[in-house]
């Protein structure tokens, strides 16, 4: 996972509230295997019009969207569906960074993940930083060292969980801090079963019960 | 000192805690369905193996076929390839697998508690926000990502940050007719869709507590669509009857044994809640959804939302956008919309219950609508055809169907065609959830019943 700490980029306004997993990728994209990137579905349905055609206006499809690497929006940003696939659209277009006033609980987890880093800012900030960014892109400065957003004449403190933030800036991978804990997670394993030994029940056979 | 259900459930199963105060936490049950592909790849890609493949089930359900059992007649070589690399991942690393044809198959959230493999006091994760569902028995469940699920298939375990923890009680009695439903509904409604982000829910109360089984594990399935991390209800009678004899709970000694435990698996008298929220039941009345979002709902017998009257112009702003996707006006009545289509099905609404207080309502009467039930596991199709439901819906012009996730998510090719107004029971109105420009309006499933008879959104109680 690569580290983060300063991004220097262009941001995009997506002044939207309630954008779900659902819509940052519509389900039918799913089956697709990731090699193929998953930029391209980002936003699919309010990207492209029914037949396929980029709907003009939409933030996106702005000619300096290409090079953002900071989404803006309202509240409640990747609500809904724990689908992953939804940050592979995000990263996999180019952003590492989304700043909203609140997010879908399993959302912010996916995207520490995969590094993206969502940054929470009060409501008023983030009306202040889209009001700031009007209808297109924009340079704005993320530093997660010091957990401050840059643009024009704004300088404001986001807030991301301590540990997230340890990770985003450290590129670190979960599985290989765990596996520095095998042998306790191998004592606690022991325990655990001899504390639930009803849990040791071996499979019940595969009778089909039915009941209402 | 007192503690909570939440606490004592999350306390036996830390592993570790780190300096940052997260902790690693033990996983008893993962469920994994056909979207863990991601996971698999990065299992193998690592080389990993599976940690314990004896606490992993596979479920074929988001992309099952519902005319059908049988793979070859699956006409999109990619919704087939799904279920087969399913099969293939879980053969690989020898998991239990429910599978398309297997007569146990379901969706997760209505397998996991039918087959017992949900329990009281267990930690349960799957890569389905719906994961919350099973804390209806008293165990932690919540849904995660592909990342955490290859973090679960190599460890057995999880990183989580402690949720603060909110109570939800309901007191009082609810009025025929009002179900689990319109109490997750009137919530959400009243907290909003991240109302409760950041905890973990306690329902409670008397109106829970006399709650069946099924209508609990509804309550706690919706959880997440106010933003909570998972819900959970205290463990009693209710669920120890519902657990004996189902092929994976405990039996004789044993069950006694656990049973002993399972009465510990509650808040302590004194136990201190973050938040403390409480609802009168008597208040709480048929309650359908008319925005994009499960706290864009309203009482069946008020009217479509006008933003003029809204002051907060961030709320004014979202309405007004809701209103146009779903294509409705301020001020119409919400009796008076009329629906093309109805769905009865998902992991929130598709137990024999639900389909039995659908089938109430439809016996002797015809649907207005095309419309598709699909029940939640293959063994509830059973039930249902043994107590002869499924005549019921078909003489009432519908479409019995097998079970899967279906209409709810549109993957597996069963969707609302674009523009098209559904009655449904699923747990999600989003855009484009049922298909591109679907408009889903949520129900319980007697309401999806009622408006299917008058063509309309309609009040179960007039009828």
């Amino acid at each position: 996972m690569t580290p983060i700490k300063i991004l220097d980029t262009l941001a995009c306004p997506l002044a939207l509230a309630s954008v779900d997993t659902d819509q940052l990728i519509p389900a039918r994209f799913m089956k697709e295997p990731r090699s193929i990137g998953y930029g391209q579905f980002l936003l699919h349905d309010l990207r492209y019009d029914e037949r396929g055609s980029p709907r003009p206006g939409f933030i996106l499809n702005h000619p300096k969207a290409e090079q953002a690497q900071i989404l803006v929006a309202r509240r409640n940003f990747g609500g809904g569906s724990s689908r992953e696939a939804a940050v592979y659209a995000l990263v996999d277009h180019g952003f590492r960074c989304v700043i909203a006033p609140s997010f879908g609980d399993i959302f912010s987890s996916n995207a520490v993940n995969n590094g993206l880093l969502p940054a929470t800012l009060p409501e008023t900030y983030i009306e202040r930083l889209l009001a700031h960014l009007g209808s297109e892109p924009g340079p704005v400065r993320v530093d997660l060292d010091e957990c401050r957003v840059r643009a024009g004449t704004l300088d404001l403190k986001f807030e991301i969980a301590p540990s997230w933030r340890t990770k985003l800036l450290n590129g670190w991978d979960d599985i290989d801090m765990t596996r520095q804990h095998q042998a306790k997670i191998a004592r606690f394993a022991a325990d655990y079963a001899r504390r639930h030994p009803w849990l040791e029940t071996p499979p019940g056979d595969a009778t089909i019960i039915s009941r209402g | 000192m007192p503690t909570t259900l939440f606490d004592k459930v999350w306390d036996a199963h830390e592993i570790h805690r780190s300096e940052s105060g997260e902790s690693l936490l033990w996983i008893d049950r993962h469920f994994v369905h056909e979207g863990s592909f991601h996971a698999f790849n990065k299992l193998r890609e690592r080389g990993l193996p599976v940690a314990r493949a004896d606490l992993t089930f596979g479920i074929a359900d988001h992309y099952v076929p519902t005319l059908t059992r049988r793979l070859d007649d699956i006409d999109d070589a990619k919704v087939r390839g799904m279920i087969e690399q399913l099969a293939d991942n879980t053969r690989e690393h020898a998991i239990t697998l429910f599978g398309l044809d297997d007569p146990r198959q379901g969706i997760v959230h209505v397998l996991g508690p039918e087959q017992g493999l949900t329990q009281p006091g267990l930690l349960m994760v799957c890569g389905d926000s719906h994961t919350s569902t099973h804390g209806a028995f008293g165990s932690v469940a919540f849904g995660i990502g592909a990342s955490e699920v290859a973090h679960v298939l190599a460890t057995q375990t999880l990183w989580q940050s402690r949720p603060r923890q909110m109570r939800l009680t309901v007191e009082g009695t609810l009025a025929p007719g009002i179900t689990a439903k319109d109490i997750a509904l009137t919530w959400i409604a009243r907290l909003g869709a991240d109302g409760a982000r950041g905890h973990a829910i306690e329902y409670a109360g008397s109106a829970i507590r006399g709650l069946s089984m099924e209508a609990r594990l509804t309550l706690c399935n919706l959880s997440i669509e106010g933003g909570a991390r998972c819900g959970m209800i205290a463990p009693d009678d209710t669920s120890f009857a519902y657990l004996e004899g189902r092929p994976w709970a405990p039996e004789g000694e044993r069950l006694e044994q656990a049973i002993r435990h399972w009465q510990t698996l509650k808040s302590d008298d004194g136990a201190r809640f973050d938040r403390d929220i409480t609802l009168d039941a008597a208040e709480i009345v048929p309650t359908v959804t008319w925005g994009v979002s499960p706290e864009e709902a309203l009482p069946i017998d008020s009217c479509v939302p006008d933003p003029a009257t809204q002051h907060d112009e961030g709320k004014a702003r979202q309405m007004r956008d809701s209103l146009d996707y779903m294509g409705l006006t301020p001020g119409q009545k919400l009796t008076d919309i009329a629906i093309d289509r109805i769905f009865i099905g998902s992991c929130t609404n598709a137990r024999i219950e639900d389909l039995r207080a659908a089938a109430e309502v439809l016996q002797g009467r015809r649907s207005r609508v095309p419309g598709i039930v699909s029940p939640g596991s293959t063994q509830v199709k059973k039930q249902a055809e043994a107590e002869g439901l499924d005549t019921v819906f078909r003489e009432a012009g519908l479409e019995w169907r097998e079970s899967g996730c279906s209409m709810c998510v549109a993957m597996n090719g069963d969707l609302v065609p674009s523009g098209e107004r559904c009655a449904s029971t699923t747990n999600r109105n989003f855009k484009g959830r049922q298909g591109p420009g679907a408009r889903t309006h949520l129900m319980s499933p007697a309401m999806v019943a009622a408006a299917a008879v008058a063509g309309h959104l309609a009040d179960i109680r007039a009828l």
